[in-house]
C-alpha cells in the first residue's frame, strides 16, 4: 500500500505547491500596493483601502474562497472561474492583506532620519525607498513574514472546500478503507516542505545580519 | 558677495512662531555658530535652509540667486538641496553600506562624475576626515565620532557652497566629540563655508567667525565671537551665556 498512498499524496501535494506557489507570487507584490494604499496621504485612497484590509483580515478565509468561488455566479450570474483560480485568487488577496500591514509597519518603523539624510543628498522618493529604506525594511519584516509563509503552506488545505483536491483530501480518502497512517503520513509532507522554509528563511536572516538596523 | 543671505526668515507650525523673521548673511569661507537653548528655533532654521522644511515666508539666497519662491516642485526643491549640505546630530548613516558605499551613493545615482573619479575623490575626503582605513567597515563597527567624520565626508562628496551641522557632537560622548571638531576646524581651513548649531561654546569662540545667538526664534544677537561671548549687548545674552558657562 505504501506506493500508492504516496502516489495519491503526491498527487495532492502537488496541488497544494501550486497553490502555495502562485499564491506568494502573486501576494507578495500584491501586498506592496495595498500597503502604498493604506499609506497614502490621500483618504479616498487610504479609506477604501483599509476597511477592505480589515474585511478580509477579519473573516475566515474559508468563507472568501466561497464567496469568490460562488458569487460571481450565483450573484450576477457569471461562468465560474476554474475551482483552482478561484483558489489562487482568494488566498492571493488574502495573504496580500496580511502581508502589506507587515510591510506597512516595516516601513513605519524606519527612522525618519534615513529618509532626511537622503533627502538632503539630493536623492528622490523612489531612489531613497528603493536604494536606502527597501533592505532596510526586507531584514526587520523577515522574521513576520517567514511566520506568514509557514501558516500559508498549511492553510492550502483549506482549498478542498471548493473542490480542490489537496494533499490532506487525498490522505483522507483512505480513511473509508480503514488506513489513518496516510493521515499521519500528509503531515511528514508539511513538516518537510515548512522544514525547508524554516532552513531557507534563516538563511536570509543570515544573509542580511552583516548590518544592523 | 554674500554666498549665503537670509531675508527675515518665518516658519511656523500650527499656532507656534518657531522663526519669526530672521536675516543674516555669510560670507565665503566663513564659519557660523548659531547658539542658543533648545526650542530658540535653530535647528528649524538649519531644516529651512535645507528645505526640510519650507519657510512660509522670507528668502534664502545663493550666491545672490532666489531659491525660495511659491510652489516649487520637488525637482526644484532636489535642485536647491544641493546648494547645501546637512550633517545631522544623529549621524543617519544607511547601515547597509560600508563607510565607502555611504559616500559614493548619492555622487553615483546622481551621475555627477565617472565612477573612478566619485570613488578617488570619496578616498580622499575619507583621509581628510581620518578614515580611510575603515572605508570598507559598516557603520555599526564604528564609533560614534567615527560615524559623525563619516556622515561629514558624505556631505562633501556632493561639493555643498555650505556645510551645516545640527549639533554634530550632542549624540557623542564627552571624549569622542574632539575628533569631531577637529574635523570641522580642519575644514574651515581648506576654505569650507560652515553654519554650525552647536552646545559647544568653546568650539563656537574659538572657530566661528560669526557668532548668533538665538531665543524665541529670533536673533537676539549677532557678531564676531569677541563680541558676543565678551561684550554681549542684551540681558538674554548675558544669562543663557552665564548658564551655559556653569553647565560646563
Amino acid at each position: 500500500m505504501f506506493l500508492p498512498v504516496t502516489l495519491a499524496l503526491l498527487a495532492g501535494f502537488w496541488q497544494t505547491i501550486q497553490v502555495f506557489v502562485l499564491t506568494l507570487l502573486f501576494s507578495l507584490p500584491l501586498g506592496l500596493v495595498v500597503c502604498f494604499g493604506a499609506m497614502s496621504p490621500f483618504a479616498p485612497v487610504r479609506l477604501p483601502v483599509r476597511w477592505f484590509v480589515w474585511v478580509i483580515r477579519g473573516t475566515p478565509l474559508m468563507l472568501q474562497l466561497m464567496i469568490i468561488f460562488y458569487g460571481p455566479g450565483l450573484l450576477f450570474g457569471l461562468p465560474a472561474m476554474s475551482r483552482f483560480w478561484a483558489t489562487v485568487l482568494a488566498f492571493s488577496v488574502n495573504y496580500a492583506c496580511y502581508f502589506s500591514e507587515i510591510y506597512r509597519g516595516g516601513i513605519a518603523s524606519i527612522p525618519a532620519g534615513q529618509y532626511e539624510a537622503g533627502q538632503v543628498l539630493g536623492m528622490t522618493r523612489s531612489q531613497i525607498f528603493f536604494r536606502v529604506v527597501l533592505l532596510q525594511v526586507i531584514k526587520r519584516i523577515l522574521p513576520p513574514v517567514s511566520n506568514e509563509v509557514i501558516t500559508l503552506v498549511k492553510d492550502t488545505s483549506l482549498a478542498r472546500v471548493i473542490g480542490i483536491y489537496e494533499i490532506i483530501w487525498a490522505g483522507e480518502s483512505f480513511i473509508k478503507k480503514g488506513l489513518i497512517w496516510p493521515l499521519f503520513y500528509t503531515g511528514v509532507f508539511y513538516l518537510i516542505f515548512s522544514g525547508l522554509l524554516t532552513v531557507f528563511f534563516n538563511r536570509m536572516e543570515e544573509k542580511l545580519s552583516y548590518f544592523k538596523g | 558677495m554674500a554666498v549665503l543671505e537670509v531675508r527675515d526668515l518665518q516658519k511656523h507650525f500650527g499656532g507656534t512662531d518657531v522663526l519669526k523673521g530672521v536675516s543674516f548673511s555669510v560670507e565665503q569661507g566663513q564659519v557660523v555658530a548659531i547658539i542658543g537653548s533648545s526650542g530658540s528655533g535653530k535647528t528649524t532654521l538649519l531644516r529651512c535652509l535645507n528645505f526640510l522644511e519650507t519657510a512660509d515666508a522670507g528668502q534664502i539666497l545663493v550666491n545672490g540667486l532666489p531659491l525660495t519662491g511659491p510652489g516649487l516642485t520637488p525637482a526644484q526643491i532636489r535642485a536647491n538641496r544641493k546648494h547645501f549640505g546637512l550633517v545631522f546630530q544623529n549621524f543617519n548613516l544607511f547601515p547597509q553600506y560600508t563607510v565607502l558605499e555611504n559616500i559614493t551613493l548619492a555622487p553615483t545615482l546622481e551621475k555627477s562624475d565617472t565612477p573612478q573619479a566619485i570613488h578617488s575623490r570619496a578616498m580622499t575626503l575619507l583621509e581628510q576626515v581620518g578614515l580611510a582605513h575603515k572605508w570598507d567597515a559598516y557603520p555599526h563597527q564604528l564609533s560614534g565620532g567615527q560615524q559623525q567624520r563619516v556622515a561629514i565626508a558624505r556631505a562633501l562628496a556632493l561639493e555643498p557652497q555650505v556645510l551645516c551641522f545640527d549639533e554634530p557632537t550632542s549624540a557623542l560622548d564627552p571624549e569622542l566629540t574632539g575628533e569631531v571638531l577637529r574635523v570641522i576646524r580642519g575644514l574651515k581651513d581648506t576654505g569650507t563655508t560652515m553654519i554650525v548649531v552647536t552646545h559647544e561654546m568653546e568650539f563656537a569662540r574659538n572657530v566661528a567667525d560669526l557668532v548668533i545667538y538665538m531665543a524665541d526664534g529670533v536673533i537676539q544677537e549677532m557678531g564676531t565671537p569677541e563680541a558676543v561671548f565678551d561684550h554681549p549687548q542684551t540681558e538674554k545674552t548675558r544669562s543663557f551665556l552665564r548658564a551655559a558657562h556653569q553647565s560646563y
